[in-house]
């Protein structure tokens, strides 16, 4: 009785987090990993590849190309009696997804642990991570997601599992992907970046964020936002680092014109080591910060763009 | 075509928790409880659908004890057209939230069910997905927009890379996430108008519902806190720090 780890990928490249989901499935016994996707070959491959992994299920079919939630549940449902732990990486799609399959094997789901204390024990963070809660399932399959801060990644590579073709079940047709628009960037990605650089409402337009790119540019860095930039218009919203964005913990994150709100504490605050500049020098975000810095950000950060770029 | 919303009673947003000393549990008492914020960005969905005369009759569901009844006012004093009370002091999960609301959309027939896409206390997010699976309906979670059509509604969705578009059969379930709207204020006499709207009080029991927890709480703590930092003078200073102390530049 394993775990079976539900691969996160775009058809043609597995995504990171997964890793961190293999990660937090290998302190629970076996890994078999399913890659459910439309001519998604490669990332079976690269699935099999996984440090850890014993065996690859790839199903393959049109209607599981985007993941949508209607027909991906009942496939899962499908081969979930053979474990004991189901797991995905608690990104928007693992969210979207575990519970569905939860309620159609009526059990509980674990949101985003961070922790393993045995096989039916899990750490979690609650009240936008001001409690930390452990918690016992005592259904016979323990659905998860899995934080992917909480554990590193296993390599992506050293591993030889076995690739098994899984047939597909059908299509519902309950749901129809229609389209997307997805954030173009050439900067690193969030949620995997070691550096990050986050602006907030006092960065004052989307014009201005331009300074925060700027800083980011220099340090290789990825941008992040809190909700009120979001809200505002600066960036798109996958920008949001948050309880209710994305759980980022890189070696260096800088907020910058961020107060510091619970909300978006939640979601930064177990970075290695947190900058802060901002004006206020009450500010909750030096509560948290390592090195912080009280002045004007349109005087600082350019100043610290030039010293940097020294 | 009718529409139910779930509204939870939680910590209110600007509410730090902390554990009780003893670890059993979040200390809740005297603490500010409010609608989840992600609840009334539904309830307001809802409300603008029927503003756009797509939507006939708008209910607002609640689960929980007594004091729920505050948070179901709240939902029909912003406009909802009545309430329905799924009265328990028992912990409530969200597996078993969606068998409530399983239950309850067999009686009430809605064409859409809104509900938050997390509740912020818990922080579970799993509530809409259970319940769409639970009654085989498709899900838009973490909805930015909806459109809704004939037979159908067309969500875009707030995910990891940006934006996504799905089409849905209706019925279906819907999650709000925050761009979908900005909850409109509550106006005095409309909360007057409130107190006169319908609130029936069910039990989980009058709807066949076995509640039990599946989750059983070992115990709770503070997450470790951070050592204190420092406040540097100066830019100069900073990178200083960054390359010598911290090393991560
Ligand atoms: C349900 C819910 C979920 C939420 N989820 C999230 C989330 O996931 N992530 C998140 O971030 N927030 C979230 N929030 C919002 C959160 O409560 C705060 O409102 C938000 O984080 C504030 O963003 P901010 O710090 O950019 O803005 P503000 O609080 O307005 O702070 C702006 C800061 O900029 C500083 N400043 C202004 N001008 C300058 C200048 N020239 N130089 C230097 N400093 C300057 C000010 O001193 C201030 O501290 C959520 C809220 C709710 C209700
Ligand atoms: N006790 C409850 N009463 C009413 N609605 C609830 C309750 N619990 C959860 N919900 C709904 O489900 C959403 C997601 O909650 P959760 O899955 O607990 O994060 C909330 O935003 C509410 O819309």
């Amino acid at each position: 009785m394993g775990a079976l780890v539900i691969a996160e990928h775009n058809n043609t490249v597995l995504n990171i987090a997964t890793l961190n989901a293999v990660a937090a499935a290998s302190k629970l016994g076996t890994v078999d990993i399913l890659v459910a996707g439309h001519q998604c070959q490669a990332v079976a491959a690269a699935a099999a590849q996984v440090t850890g992994v014993t065996k690859v299920l790839h199903a393959d079919a049109p209607h599981y190309a985007h993941g949508l939630a209607e027909n991906l549940a009942p496939l899962v449902v499908s081969l979930a009696t053979n474990y004991q732990h189901l797991l995905a990486a608690a990104t928007t799609n693992g969210k979207n997804v575990m519970p569905r399959i939860a309620a159609l094997l009526d059990v509980a789901q674990l949101s985003d642990i961070i922790g393993v204390v045995s096989d039916d024990t899990f750490v979690r963070p609650i009240y936008a991570g001001n409690v930390v809660a452990t918690v016992q399932s005592l259904d016979r399959i323990k659905a998860i997601t899995v934080r992917t801060t909480g554990f590193d990644p296993v390599a992506a590579t050293g591993g030889a599992g076995t690739i098994e073709t899984v047939a597909a079940g059908p299509d519902l047709g309950l749901s129809q992907f229609k389209g997307e628009e997805l954030t173009k960037s050439t900067r690193p990605e969030l949620a995997a970046a070691n550096r990050i650089v986050s602006g907030g409402r006092g960065i004052g337009s989307a014009e201005n964020f331009a300074i925060i790119e700027k800083l980011a540019d220099v340090l290789g860095a990825a941008v992040g936002a809190s909700r009120a930039a979001v809200d505002a218009g600066y960036v798109p919203n996958d920008y949001q680092v948050g309880q209710t964005g994305k759980v980022v913990a890189p070696e260096l994150y800088i907020a910058i014109g961020i107060s510091g709100a619970i909300q978006h504490l939640a979601g930064m605050k177990d970075s290695k080591v947190i900058v802060a500049i901002n004006k206020d020098e009450e500010a909750p975000i030096f509560q948290v910060a390592d090195y912080g810095l009280v002045g004007d950000l349109f005087k600082e950060v350019p100043a610290l763009i030039d010293a940097l770029s020294k | 075509m009718k529409i139910l919303v779930a509204v939870k009673r939680a910590i209110d947003y600007n509410v730090k928790a902390r554990p009780k000393s003893d670890g059993t549990g979040v200390d809740l008492a005297n603490v500010k409880m409010s609608m989840n914020p992600f609840d009334e960005i539904a309830v307001e969905e809802a409300l603008r659908l029927q503003e756009a005369g797509k939507v006939t009759e708008v209910v607002a569901i609640s689960i929980g004890p007594t004091a729920c009844q505050e948070t179901l006012r709240t939902a029909m004093a912003m406009g909802a057209d009545r309430g329905i009370l799924v009265q328990t002091d028992d912990e409530v999960q969200p597996l078993a939230v969606a068998k409530l609301l399983q239950a309850l959309v067999a009686k009430e027939a809605p064409g859409l069910v809104i509900l938050g896409k997390q509740a912020i206390d818990d922080d579970s997010n799993q509530t809409g997905q259970m319940l769409a699976g639970l009654l085989g309906w498709p899900q838009g979670t973490f909805a930015a927009k909806i459109d809704v059509g004939e037979g159908t509604v067309e969500v875009k969705r707030e995910v990891d890379g940006g934006l996504q578009t799905v089409a849905l059969k209706l019925p279906a379930i819907v999650t709000a996430d925050l761009r979908l709207n900005e909850p409109r204020y509550v106006k005095l006499p409309n909360i007057m108008k409130a107190k006169k709207k319908q609130l029936d009080v069910v039990s989980p029991a009058d709807l066949g519902v076995d509640i039990t927890p599946r989750l059983k709480l070992v115990k709770v703590a503070e997450p470790p806190a951070r050592a204190g930092g420092v406040k540097v003078a100066d830019v100069q200073e900073l990178v200083a720090k960054l390359r010598n102390e911290a090393k991560v530049i």
